[in-house]
């Protein structure tokens, strides 16, 4: 399409925003590279003369390298649940016939209008029952349950363009539910399939209810729950609690640089379903 | 989207009449998924309304009292509170972050090549923790070592949590910031799956920008509209995590919203049958809110597409 003239709200508009995202975020990175009393007597404003690592040591003393290792295993497990598990259910919803199959689909639709928040209390007895209270399973477990009903959604939608014309040129091969899953319905949805570990990714990874009341331990806290801490416990220490910031969002922050297109398009795809 | 479902629908229907039965996959592939939610996700929902009739502290086995946690709870005046500021709050959510995502969306989905370098920068805040989000704002927000102590000519004395108004006020920006690039990549969707011969049948008939904004861009969002203000509902009503962080429900009570107050009353005064009771009422208020949100909207096409068996 052929602009006649640069918008100029727009572009005042977009440099407005700008200033909005890009002020926190500079403050934010500044600080972790500043002495704690240089934050305080100079502002979070100010470039600092001298810059520090300590910071960072700081955060990895108060225990984030273990943090970090047990948000990496819970969100690793939570993609291989939901990868293990999703794409089969979508491919029924998608392909299978009856009634039953149906109110499976509803259920998880169901599913979506249930905030983590209403049933904390009795997940809390659950995983406690379970005797998983205060580990990684028993965090897994719950993330992982409450990311199924947006990922079958997203894979359902990805699989129901999957012409039935292909479907039928496999069983005229003769060809087995299982083998029509992995030889057609798999290689058509990586789109679908890219989008839902994003989603279960980022769900893991920031999660915080459930680490905030089914985690306890050093040994078993993550990331998220460790700021939190840190930030009742050590709150004066803005440029180490901040510099901890900056660590829990790096991983996902490298992913971004290297696989944006990937990323952003996975969460699209959550967002238009 | 529902040219979509059409095109998919008339497929299948194809496909029923040349009789060719693909083979289908049975229902066993469902079960290890259905299994799992029915565990961690429904048996819980279900707990919680059984939980809601009771009184239980967490020890002792469950009592049964009937109605009791909800007429006390009618009769709470934080409850009541709660829920006036999880409502106004959801609303300030919706109202701040709409127009701004939209605009955002639709300014993203535009052609030039310097908008992807920016919303790659835009986006940022979608990438980040609830949790992040609201600790880096508490640091800057200090009164004493913040942007605060700086700037007295933006902020006065400084101490913006201080006040009902000014939590409420700070709350609503957070939630702004880090949630508006989520919606902007929704609204960014729905702009580019905007057919391009529309604008250019406007532009022939002489519309300009704003013409075309107003007559092309919003009436074909109008779906992505109501998938993105559900959204914005279900989190608005069960905002948390921010309020833990920033506010912790205070000064006083001043912005105990009900999630917190839930959280509160579960984890801290172990009252779980109140909290279950409270955790109903959570479900009940967001299922009604969404339901009125699509009858509204007059949603009937994602229905047909969510159930299009």
């Amino acid at each position: 399409m052929t602009r006649q003239r640069p918008n100029y709200l727009a572009g005042f508009g977009s440099l407005v925003w700008l200033g909005l995202i890009g002020l926190p975020l500079y403050v934010l990175l500044i600080a972790t590279f500043r002495t704690q009393s240089s934050y305080s007597s100079e502002g979070p404003l100010t470039f600092p003369h001298h810059l520090t690592l300590q910071n960072y040591a700081t955060a990895f003393s108060n225990g984030f390298g273990q943090y970090f290792l047990n948000t990496l295993i819970v969100t690793a497990s939570v993609v291989a649940i939901v990868l293990l598990v999703v794409p089969p259910l979508a491919y029924t919803v998608v392909r299978a016939r009856g009634r039953t199959v149906s109110l499976v689909f509803r259920l998880f639709l169901l599913g979506l209008a249930v905030p983590v928040q209403a049933v904390i209390v009795p997940m809390f007895y659950l995983i406690n029952q379970a005797g998983l209270y205060d580990s990684l399973i028993g965090l897994i477990l719950p993330t992982a349950a409450f990311s199924l009903p947006v990922c079958t959604l997203v894979l359902t939608g990805t699989m129901r363009e999957i012409t039935s014309e292909l479907y039928e040129a496999m069983t005229m091969d003769g060809a087995s539910p299982f083998r029509v899953f992995w030889q057609l319905v798999l290689p058509l949805s990586k789109g679908g399939l890219s989008s839902i570990v994003v989603f279960a990714a980022l769900q893991a990874w920031n999660g915080f209810l459930f680490p905030l009341i089914l985690t306890q331990s050093d040994s078993s806290k993550v990331v998220t729950l460790g700021l939190f801490n840190f930030q009742t416990e050590h709150g004066v220490n803005a440029p180490g609690l901040l510099a901890a910031v900056v660590l829990s969002m790096l991983p996902i922050f490298i992913v971004y640089l290297f696989a944006r297109r990937a990323l952003v398009q996975g969460l699209m795809g959550v967002g238009g379903k | 989207m529902s040219a979509l479902s059409i095109a998919t629908r008339t497929g299948r229907a194809r496909a029923r009449r040349s009789g060719a039965g693909a083979t289908r996959p049975g229902i066993a592939w469902a079960a290890p998924a259905t299994l799992f939610f029915l565990l961690f996700a429904i048996v819980p929902l279900v707990m919680v309304l059984v939980l809601s009739f009771t009184n239980w502290n967490g020890l002792s086995s469950p009592q049964f009292n009937g109605f009791a946690n909800f007429s006390k709870l009618l009769d709470d005046p934080v409850m009541r509170q709660s829920i006036g500021l999880t409502l106004l709050l959801t609303a300030l959510g919706v109202l701040t972050q709409t127009p701004i995502s939209l605009l955002l969306g639709v300014w993203a989905a535009g052609p030039q090549r310097n908008r992807a370098v920016l919303s790659a920068v835009f986006f940022i805040p979608l990438l980040l923790s609830a949790t992040a989000v609201s600790v880096v704002w508490r640091a800057i927000l200090d009164p004493n070592f913040g942007l605060p102590a700086q700037m007295h000519w933006l902020f006065g004395n400084g101490n913006l949590l201080g006040s009902q108004s000014g939590s409420i006020g700070v709350l609503t920006f957070v939630g702004l910031w880090q949630y508006a690039p989520m919606h902007a990549l929704i609204y960014q969707g729905g702009a580019r799956a905007i057919p391009e011969v529309l604008y250019q049948a406007a532009a022939i008939d002489g519309a300009g920008r704003f013409r075309q904004f107003f007559h092309i861009t919003l009436p074909q969002l109008r779906t992505t509209m109501v998938t993105s203000v559900i959204l914005m509902v279900v989190g608005g009503l069960t905002t948390f995590d921010t309020v833990l962080i920033l506010t912790q429900g205070g000064p006083g009570t001043d912005t105990t919203v009900t999630a917190y107050y839930m959280y509160e009353q579960a984890f801290q005064s172990f009252n779980y049958g109140e909290a279950s009771a409270i955790a109903l009422v959570l479900v009940v208020v967001a299922t009604l809110v969404s339901l009125i949100v699509v009858r509204l909207s007059g949603y009937g096409s994602m229905r047909s597409e969510m159930e299009g068996l």
